[in-house]
């Protein structure tokens, strides 16, 4: 004890030596980091204030990927928005499409057949899982695993198939429509969810085993990047960010839509708030998605999957083409488009990255007076700054990782 | 409990007096309108009611209705911590000068997003720690999401290089 004490204070005596004189590694050091660089997941820029490798201050810089989104959304008819929504979080398109679409059957009121929102909820947990897998591939080969990126990559690409083969894109989809979906999913659509199920479950074995005890890994995750319950309440932080806090908010369980109220699932919750407890819950929500998908593979009902509504969906094109009615019909909504009642509305769902809300005002027109998207993660970058404070550059790149900025949505 | 408007904007009503807050109709939320100056008030009220418990900050956001009435509306967007319910509060500004009390000292998430609605509306927040653009950059002129701003109107940097008339010389 006395001669841990005695070091302690030749250690102490040392650094007040080292402070006194004029050492010019001891000066603040700026450091701007991005728009470039390859552990930034978008262009983005850190301007860093450094004391030798620890962050003093942070100050995020975003906006490079702003292409006015909801400028263009005014311009143009309700659903010649849907493909914008695509490319705000491009690692999960389909959950934006049917959020968005949701908000708009919402303010018109009018009711989805059950088949296309089992549909939305089953595809929507396919796009969180191959998000979860992105992020967490990404997270981990940042820190050098890149094997356990090659492994979710792997799983993800089957999603991905899957979305291809379903939507006929990989991630421009623009699946979702006002009133339902676009067309009826294929035939062996089940079959290869279960497959991609199969493989993300036996990768989720392997990375767990890969990351669980490796030191490399745990030492930039476990208590890095702290952030309280009040403070992420504050910042506006919602989805796994506000959860690995402990806070159990998930707005599929707060205010259900479409048929999450019939999905037996849990809200998994971190202690901490720190980069393992958002990495953790992201692995957990993976585990708690492939059972919603089940269930919805279980219970998916028949029967069509738009609404049967003159006034808001695009008649067959058997009537296109044979009738005059049909045809006014369909010219009518594509040149002026749907008319939804005039009136506001605020709705959100959970989206991968959290809590993805839209504001809609619509004046009667056939065009949206105001689209106002909720980015989750452009409130998860401004609390960067915070979470940062205190950890040293090589933490920034696992924190980034795990707020899983993505700069369609961020941007906008 | 369940938030329900008409009881919400008494209940403002009632704690901040000067608020004059009123409920207005929006699909499946509680929603109040308030006078711009008590934004603060209200706001602090909301989140520290130990009832509603509007803790969780979700938006601020703007609409643009000079056209119509002269005015730019915000939109403050809460979430209750006991009920899971969410609260849209209202309040108009002359869209002419838009001013209004920051409430990033009470909500941390709220300056990021001030600093959008300025960039986007021009709406000064007054207070804010860094009333700075956000997404745009600093040289823009104007703020794109008013109604009066060309959607098609461009701001290049670098002046832009018509790639037909003046094309890339070629390699030799």
């Amino acid at each position: 004890m006395s001669d841990d004490k005695a070091r302690e204070s030749a250690g102490a005596q040392f650094r007040k030596a080292e402070a006194t004189a004029a050492d010019p590694l001891s000066e603040i050091m700026e450091l701007q980091m991005g728009p470039s660089h390859p552990a930034c997941h978008g262009t983005i820029k850190f301007h860093l204030r450094l004391d030798g490798e620890n962050i003093i201050a942070c100050e995020t810089e975003v906006g490079y990927l702003h292409r006015g989104f909801e400028k263009m959304c005014e311009q143009g008819t309700w659903n010649q928005a849907i493909p914008y929504t695509d490319r705000l979080n491009y690692a999960s398109p389909l959950i934006n499409n049917f959020i968005f679409c949701e908000a708009v059957e919402r303010l018109c009121g009018i009711e989805v057949p059950e088949r296309a929102s089992y549909m939305r909820v089953l595809l929507s947990e396919c796009a969180r899982i191959s998000d979860h897998l992105t992020c967490l591939g990404m997270g981990a080969t940042e820190l050098g695993a890149f094997t356990v990126g090659f492994y979710m990559n792997e799983a993800r690409e089957l999603l991905y198939n899957m979305s291809a083969r379903v939507t006929g894109a990989r991630v421009t989809v623009s699946y979702g429509r006002v009133g339902g979906l676009a067309r009826d999913v294929p035939d062996d659509f089940a079959d290869m969810i279960r497959a991609a199920i199969k493989r993300t479950n036996e990768v989720l074995r392997d990375s767990e085993k890969l990351l669980e005890r490796n030191r490399i890994f745990t030492d930039r995750m476990v208590g890095i990047g702290l952030m309280s319950q009040e403070q992420a309440l504050s910042f506006g932080l919602t989805g796994p960010l506000l959860r690995a806090t402990g806070i159990a908010y998930d707005v599929r369980k707060a205010a259900p839509y479409m048929v999450y109220d019939r999905m037996d699932f849990e809200v998994p919750v971190g202690t901490k708030g720190d980069n393992f407890d958002r990495f953790a819950v992201r692995f957990e929500e993976i585990k708690q998605s492939i059972r919603i998908v089940e269930q919805c593979l279980a219970q998916m009902p028949g029967g069509p999957v738009i609404a049967d509504n003159a006034a808001y969906v695009l008649p067959p094109k058997k009537d296109v083409y044979g009738s005059i009615e049909g045809l006014m019909n369909h010219f009518k909504i594509i040149v002026e488009g749907i008319r939804v009642p005039a009136g506001e509305i605020y709705f959100s769902g959970e989206a991968a990255n959290g809590e993805l809300g839209f504001y809609l005002v619509s004046d009667g027109s056939g065009r949206p007076y105001r689209v106002r998207v909720r980015p989750p993660c452009f409130y998860g970058m401004s609390a960067l700054e915070t979470m940062v404070k205190g950890y040293m550059i090589p933490d920034l790149a696992a924190i980034f990782g795990m707020v899983n900025m993505i700069g369609g949505e961020c941007d906008r | 409990m369940a938030i329900n408007s008409a009881d919400l904007a008494a209940r403002v009503a009632a704690a901040v007096p000067s608020s004059g807050a009123e409920c207005f109709v929006t699909p499946g939320d509680g929603a109040i309108e308030i006078a711009a100056a008590a934004v603060v008030d209200v706001v602090r009220f909301l989140r520290d009611d130990p009832d509603l418990a509007l803790r969780l900050f979700l938006d601020v956001t703007a609409v643009d209705y000079q056209d119509s009435r002269g005015q730019i509306e915000l939109i403050y967007v809460l979430r209750s911590m006991v009920s899971g319910e969410r609260v849209l509060v209202k309040t108009r500004v002359d869209a002419a000068a838009p001013r209004v009390a920051t409430i990033s000292h009470l909500f941390a998430g709220a300056n990021w997003a001030e600093r959008e609605v300025y960039d986007m509306f021009g709406v000064h927040f007054e207070g804010h720690p860094n009333m700075r653009r956000i997404l745009l950059y600093e040289e823009f002129q104007g703020h794109p999401l008013r109604k009066s701003y060309p959607y098609q109107k461009r701001q290049p940097l670098t002046p832009e290089r018509d790639p037909i008339a003046d094309p890339w010389p070629k390699k030799r």
